[in-house]
């Protein structure tokens, strides 16, 4: 066995690869194609199904009936991006450049949430914001707030459930890029005379622009194909395409429709992720990423 | 006033206002940390303080009283004891698979050189960035498909399949981090000294790697215990403790699910913990042991 890895030495990599890779083809890959051709099928589940390429009516007819979800999936997984970024960057930027010896702490910290149950972390939102609940009830009795004012059940709520359950997704890569930063660049542009805003806009944001990119698409990702924030949180108004997407396949069993929904939201995200490596490369994507 | 003045000079306080600004700017950004952090928080501590509610009816939403009863009695909710086994259950095995063929992967790519390489990359990149309700999605079709039973059966076995797909990118990623900076040189000195390969992974590469594989397999298994989405679509009948707590979530919630949340919470930042401290005493006990020899050698 020695031996022979001495003697061939390039196929190492490849043993190692292997099992692994193999497990993704088979259910990652595999099921991908088989959604694609899912998504041709017509027929029920009591008929049985046909594939024909005709069925490529099941992609025009579920853009026009769910075009609401899929405008509302875009908008408020947007918004949501631009809030975590918002209250990522300024985070990041403390932990990275003012952290000192509290830096692994505050990271931490940022992260600790997280173990958390993600539908518990939901599910508490819903009794901060409830209608009388910690955060309004007590606005409304001494009046700032009228009494009729909600939150939960608007799509405010379902974009602050998605912009805090995917936060560090956008916190870490911003962090990891500032980190990398060669501190004595800054102090440069600063010896230079530039102000410290001049240095920040000149030097430091740029170079941390990789982080920002990746952190907004593994935001707006996730963001987009959420259901849970827009079920607990939200109202029937305010239905996102995944909630469309698990009703169609657990509920209505219209897979072909259900499958044409997810593959279209998938073939959305690979263009996203084509030009992202296009432009930065594939190596920021697995090495920024956590 | 002139006095003041020339203290001003001397030592910059200026004015009250001027004062303000100025600790505000010195300031600010870690007023703004903390917000954050207690924004990031507030729920974790809604879910623990909940735990301790005494609900009138079956709605845990409102704050009526505080009881132990929930912590004295975690299982007294039917089906929530058998959800959580059957998590932990598929958890632990997700995270041992996931974790050999992640950890092989992440050696692969960051110790050789080989074509492919950057195609890898981005495959190993793709089931990260397809959003959750695709993968299970897919993975519904692929077992519907080629399921007529009894091939697929959606089960406990269809759940392990798929959190063992999702997990792997994780382990990958994790440990490539910490392989980023790996001494080679040590590995060759092994070889050099007769180790075969072997002996030299076992001996040499698998304890340096050792703290990385573990942070991934504590990422796995908080991601396998916590997943929701992909469950759902490949789990049947099975019934594992986040599906339990979606299927109260609209009824409500029993306080018990609150102490199985805070219990899992705190098993999570008490292992990180002391993986931490661990491993600072490791580099600690290492500087040590190296300022020693170095104290030696410049003696002699």
């Amino acid at each position: 066995m020695g031996g022979f890895l001495r003697r061939h030495k390039r196929v190492v990599p490849y043993l190692l690869l292997a099992p692994g890779l193999l497990w993704l083809t088979l259910f990652y890959v595999l099921p991908g194609i088989q959604m694609f051709v899912t998504s041709f099928w017509s027929g029920t589940l009591e008929t049985g199904y046909a594939f024909a390429l005709s069925n490529i009516s099941n992609y025009t007819t579920a853009l026009e009936k769910f075009a609401p979800q899929f405008t509302r999936s875009i908008v408020y997984g947007a918004a949501a991006t631009l809030l975590t970024f918002a209250i990522s960057y300024p985070l990041a930027y403390t932990i990275a450049f003012r952290g000192g010896r509290y830096k692994n702490l505050l990271l931490f910290l940022v992260v600790a949430p997280f173990f958390t149950s993600f539908l518990l972390r939901t599910v508490s939102w819903k009794v901060i914001l409830g209608d009388t609940g910690i955060l309004l009830g007590p606005l409304k009795n001494i009046g700032i707030l009228p009494s009729e004012f909600q939150v939960l059940a608007t799509p405010i709520a379902v974009v602050a459930g998605i912009t805090y359950n995917f936060l560090p997704f956008m916190t870490l890569p911003i962090y990891v890029s500032l980190e990398k930063i060669d501190k004595r660049l800054v102090e440069a542009a600063q010896d230079l005379f530039a102000s410290n805003f001049g240095a920040f806009r000149r030097i430091t944001f740029p170079l941390s622009l990789a982080g920002v990119f990746a952190g907004s698409l593994l935001t707006f990702i996730p963001a987009m194909g959420d259901y849970i924030n827009a079920e607990l949180l939200g109202s029937p108004q305010t239905t996102m395409i995944g909630n469309v997407i698990q009703n169609q396949f657990l509920t209505q069993n219209d897979y072909p429709t259900a499958s044409a929904l997810s593959f279209l939201l998938m073939a959305g995200i690979l263009i996203a992720v084509a030009i992202y490596a296009r432009l930065l490369g594939t190596e920021e994507l697995t090495s920024g990423g956590v | 006033m002139a006095g003041v003045a020339e203290v001003g000079r001397a030592r910059p306080r200026g004015t009250l206002s001027e004062r303000f600004v100025r600790f505000w700017n010195r300031y600010l950004l870690f007023i703004y940390t903390g917000l954050a952090i207690v924004y990031l928080m507030a729920p974790v501590a809604v879910m623990a303080l909940f735990s301790f509610n005494n609900p009138a009816g079956k709605s845990n939403f409102v704050w009526q009283g505080f009881t132990l009863d929930a912590w004295q009695n975690i299982f007294a909710v039917p089906g929530l004891q058998s959800a959580v086994t059957i998590s932990l259950g598929i958890a632990f095995a997700s995270t041992m698979i996931a974790t050999v063929l992640g950890t092989l992967i992440a050696l692969a790519l960051a110790r050789h050189d080989f074509r492919g390489r950057s195609t890898t990359n981005l495959f190993i990149f793709l089931p990260m960035a397809t959003p959750e309700i695709v993968l299970g999605a897919s993975l519904l079709t692929l077992f519907v498909a080629i399921g007529t039973p009894p091939f697929f059966p959606l089960s406990a076995i269809t759940i392990l399949i798929a959190h063992i797909m999702f997990n792997i990118s994780f382990v990958v990623v994790t440990v490539r981090a910490r392989l980023a900076g790996f001494p080679v040189h040590l590995e060759e000195a092994a070889m050099d000294l007769g180790a075969n390969e072997w002996t030299t992974f076992r001996k040499v590469t698998f304890p340096l790697i050792l703290p990385g594989v573990m942070a991934a397999a504590l990422l796995a298994f908080s991601l396998s215990i916590d997943d929701f989405v992909i469950t759902n679509f490949t789990s049947g009948g099975t019934v594992t403790f986040p599906m339990f707590i979606y299927a109260k979530a609209r009824i409500g919630i029993p306080p018990q699910v609150n102490v199985v949340g805070t219990i899992i919470f705190l098993t999570a930042v008490g292992l990180v913990a002391v993986s931490t401290i661990v491993a600072r005493r490791r580099n600690l006990h290492d500087e040590a042991i190296a300022r020693r020899l170095l104290a030696e050698t410049d003696a002699s």
